[in-house]
């Protein structure tokens, strides 16, 4: 018999149908993929397993878990089981820990709950788990707050939190998606290899199909509530036999058509970065210590030629976004000029940048917080054309916002909405028709697909590409992600720790990483193909 | 995916329709009507003139001719009642207007400017804010002589950190959102985003807070009026009605329970509907039921 046996799993929420009919089972010892996209109720299926759904929900069906009926089970039965023999790992690690509690102190809470430890013991064991998830107590001491680590490393946390007391089920809603490439493969790694020592059953939760390939014994893929296919990975994923698992697939591996700028040393230049360093003041400690700086972006140089895309490319933390607000004179670098369109920007006050800023916008990444929710969309995206040195009437306002809308893929009727009626891929349009409507020649987009789910991405990936093409568009785009860079780009440049540490051509870059910042990045960057060819090649 | 346990959320409820069902918001808005209503009729009709003095009809109870009795000089209290009404909701009104007028730009100019403009605002707050309100008020009444517009400034000028802090706070949170950035990207200046984006964006925060105020700002005033620093007689006011009645108290205990229940129940009134508005305003309080 399964681990975790779901049969014919339903929930609807205030008459709603959420899940319908869903089938799933985990066996010991194997890992299965959930796939879907945003809303597809991947979530509410893990959820319903850890009976931590919304009072209004009502769920049918059947959910075995080891021999026990889970719907059935009182609330003191699920909380002796949830955190003993079911652990869940969240999304988000920023805040699934608590802020005020040391580490020790978060993995060793649920060892003495459970087991009724004393302090020494439970703390004996913490200090084991937290080694064992990658954060010897030499480097991080138990009494380490959470604001004290890296993403990477509290997501750490949470897992060894999950895995305190050795479950035999562990359910992961994507685990990976606020974390860079290279966590990412870091932590997939350490979830493999709990699983095979542990013995432990995995339900990994996931939107992007390349993580699920790496990972996953089976893999089951839903959309709207219902599982569409389920089976083996390998043979689900290279056989596509539903239309649904193949479109995902496709959209994972999309990449746009355009043509590339050859040569870029003969286009003339739009913005030049010379020698740009950036500190930020650190306050150790008490109020009157004396602060000593922090360089997020150190002695960083580099072209953008018109109509050039070019993708800066690093891990979460080395200074790209930095870099970016300081190219969009969002803020002032400490020492270093920078040029957009021969004119210096680093030295002007607001004023004076009204005419250049016309001719620079930005994309964002989180396609929630980059609008104000109290604005209707023609509001949002006329905001730029405040830049313009008169700004249009209002009818001729309605009209370029309405032309802005049509380009991004979008009706001219929905700016008559507010930013909460759009889809996540619906507002990052909204995003780019704000960018685009005083026609600049550069748009600054700071990972503007990373909050994406794969449909989404390809399609805003698609835009770029036609937008570059139609208006001759240089482009800053800004990437943890080697797979997207090489889609929409020209030229990638390497970042790490503050410098650019390799620039060149996208297969020059991915074929023949020349730094360990590079090559770390390119083994890291999850690739459907590349996964399935590694898991067939594994399994002979 | 977000860990939203709802994947499509419903359309939400109009504002109004959601705040028709708070229990708190109806009846701290009926409370506040109410009272609001009784010291707007006081301004063309009560029942007796109060500056009538008919010392023969002094200390009477409950009776027709005077609902809540008469005062130790023979005024109807029912009349001073209404007229105290109007007292205390006209300072505390005023006094809640100089608070936000001057504490909301104030906080959100410190917000934008950051740095030592900022830090030096709000040390300069916390030294207001460091002296015990009544007694600086008593302070201030004291040098510029007792009245109900020097009782005004008192009370505004503490309410002045309470909401430059508030606004501060808020307006701090809400910089670093990237909306912001892409309006400032969008050549906007700090001024014109603090009137578009910020100010809407903390609105609701500073009408909850402001309802608070204004109960906290009913209750100085009693206080003040009380210690014969607020509103002069022939003026009556609910303080010094209070004060009044001290020594009566074993006579005519009616005296001291009727303003004394004003109070309570305009303040009470106050809080539930501040409780109220911020559940009916911030989406974060609300629960997915």
């Amino acid at each position: 018999m399964s681990l975790l046996e779901i049969e014919d799993l339903s929930l609807s929420i205030g008459g709603t149908r959420i899940l319908e009919g869903v089938n799933l089972s985990v066996e010991r010892g194997q890992v299965m993929g959930l796939v879907g996209e945003s809303g597809s109720g991947k979530s509410l299926t893990a959820l319903s397993v850890m009976k931590l759904l919304p009072d209004a929900a009502r769920p049918e069906g059947r959910l075995t878990f080891d021999g026990i009926d889970l719907l059935d089970a009182p609330e003191a039965a699920m909380s002796r089981l949830r955190g003993e023999k079911i652990g869940m790992v969240f999304q988000e690690p920023m805040t699934a820990l608590n802020p005020v509690k040391t580490i020790g102190e978060q993995v060793a809470e649920g060892i003495r709950w459970h087991t009724g430890a004393n302090r020494a013991a439970a703390e004996a064991r913490a200090r084991a788990m937290l080694e064992r998830v990658g954060l010897p107590e030499r480097r991080f001491p138990l009494t380490r707050y959470p604001h004290e680590l890296s993403g990477g490393q509290r997501q750490r946390v949470v897992i060894a939190i999950a895995c305190a007391l050795q479950p035999k089920l562990l359910i992961a809603d994507e685990p990976t998606t606020a974390l860079d490439v290279v966590l990412q493969a870091q932590i997939l790694d350490l979830l493999r290899t709990l699983v095979r020592e542990n013995g432990m059953g995995l339900l990994l939760i996931a939107h992007d199909l390349a993580v699920v390939a790496e990972m996953a014994d089976r893999v089951s893929v839903m959309r709207q509530g219902r599982i569409m296919e389920s089976g083996e990975t390998v043979r689900t994923l290279t056989a596509l036999k539903h239309p649904y698992t193949r479109r995902l697939a496709e959209a994972s591996t999309h990449v746009p058509e355009r043509t590339r700028h050859t040569a870029p040393a003969e286009v003339a230049t739009l913005l030049r970065a010379e020698d740009v360093t950036k500190d930020y003041p650190v306050r150790q400690g008490g109020l009157f210590r004396r602060k000593r700086p922090f360089r997020a972006v150190d002695g960083v140089s580099f072209r953008i030629g018109r109509g050039e895309c070019v993708a800066l490319v690093g891990r979460s933390g080395c200074g790209k976004s930095t870099l970016a607000r300081m190219v969009l004179a969002l803020e002032k670098p400490t020492h270093g000029t920078i040029r957009f369109e021969g004119e210096t920007i680093e030295d002007k006050d607001e004023a004076a940048l009204r005419p250049l800023r016309r001719h620079m916008q930005v994309v964002f990444q989180d396609p929630y917080g980059s609008f104000d929710p109290r604005h209707r969309v023609e509001r949002l995206v006329s905001e730029p054309l405040h830049l313009l040195d008169e700004r249009p009437e209002r009818a001729r306002q309605r009209t370029l916002v309405a032309e802005a809308l049509e380009q991004v893929g979008l009706k001219p009727s929905d700016m008559e909405k507010y930013p909460h009626e759009f889809s996540g891929g619906q507002r990052q349009r909204i995003a780019i028709a704000r960018a685009i409507i005083t026609r600049p020649r550069l748009i600054v987009a700071d990972e503007p697909v990373s909050a994406l789910d794969v449909s989404f991405r390809a399609q805003i990936l698609d835009l770029f590409a036609e937008l570059q093409r139609q208006r001759d568009l240089a482009c800053l785009f800004i990437t943890h992600d080697l797979t997207v860079a090489r889609a929409v780009c020209d030229r990638i440049m390497v970042m790490d720790e503050g410098r650019i540490v390799e620039s060149g051509t996208p297969e020059g870059v991915l074929n023949r990483p020349a730094t360990t910042a590079a090559r770390a990045l390119v083994d890291a960057a999850p690739d459907l193909q590349r996964a399935i060819d590694r898991r067939a090649a594994r399994s002979g | 995916m977000s860990l939203d346990p709802v994947a499509a959320p419903p359309r939400e409820r109009p504002l109004l329709s959601r705040a028709l069902a708070n229990r708190s918001f109806v009846l701290g808005l009926a409370v506040t009507v109410t009272v609001t209503l009784v010291a707007l009729i006081s301004f063309f009709w009560t029942p007796y003139d109060v500056t009538d003095l008919q010392v023969s009809n002094r200390l009477q109870g409950l009776s027709l001719a005077h609902p809540f009795g008469t005062d130790h000089m023979g005024r109807d209290i029912l009349s001073m009642i209404m007229i105290g009404a109007r007292n205390s909701i006209a300072v505390a009104m005023v006094a809640v207007g100089i608070g936000m007028g001057v504490g909301v730009p104030l906080g959100a100019w410190a917000a934008a400017k950051g740095g030592f403009a900022d830090e030096a605002l709000m040390r300069a707050n916390d030294v207001v804010f460091a002296f015990p309100s009544l007694l600086s008020a008593v302070m201030i009444t004291a040098v510029f002589g007792p009245g109900a517009v020097n009782a005004i400034i008192a009370i505004g000028i503490f309410n002045v950190p309470v909401f430059a802090r508030v606004a501060r706070g808020a307006a701090l949170a809400l910089w670093p959102r990237e909306f912001i950035l892409a309006a400032r990207a969008a050549g906007k200046g700090k001024v014109l985003i603090t009137v578009e984006h910020i100010l809407p964006n903390i609105a609701s925060l500073l009408l909850v807070q402001g309802t608070i105020q204004f109960a906290l700002g009913i209750l100085a005033e009693a206080g003040l009026s009380y210690l014969g620093l607020g509103a002069q007689p022939p003026m009556p006011s609910w303080g010094r009605m209070l004060f009044d009645a001290q020594t009566r108290l074993a006579v005519a205990p009616h005296l001291a329970l009727i303003p004394g229940l004003a109070i309570v129940v305009t303040v009470l009134g106050l809080n539930l509907l501040g409780d109220g508005l911020r559940d009916v305003l911030d989406p974060r309080l609300r629960r997915v039921r």
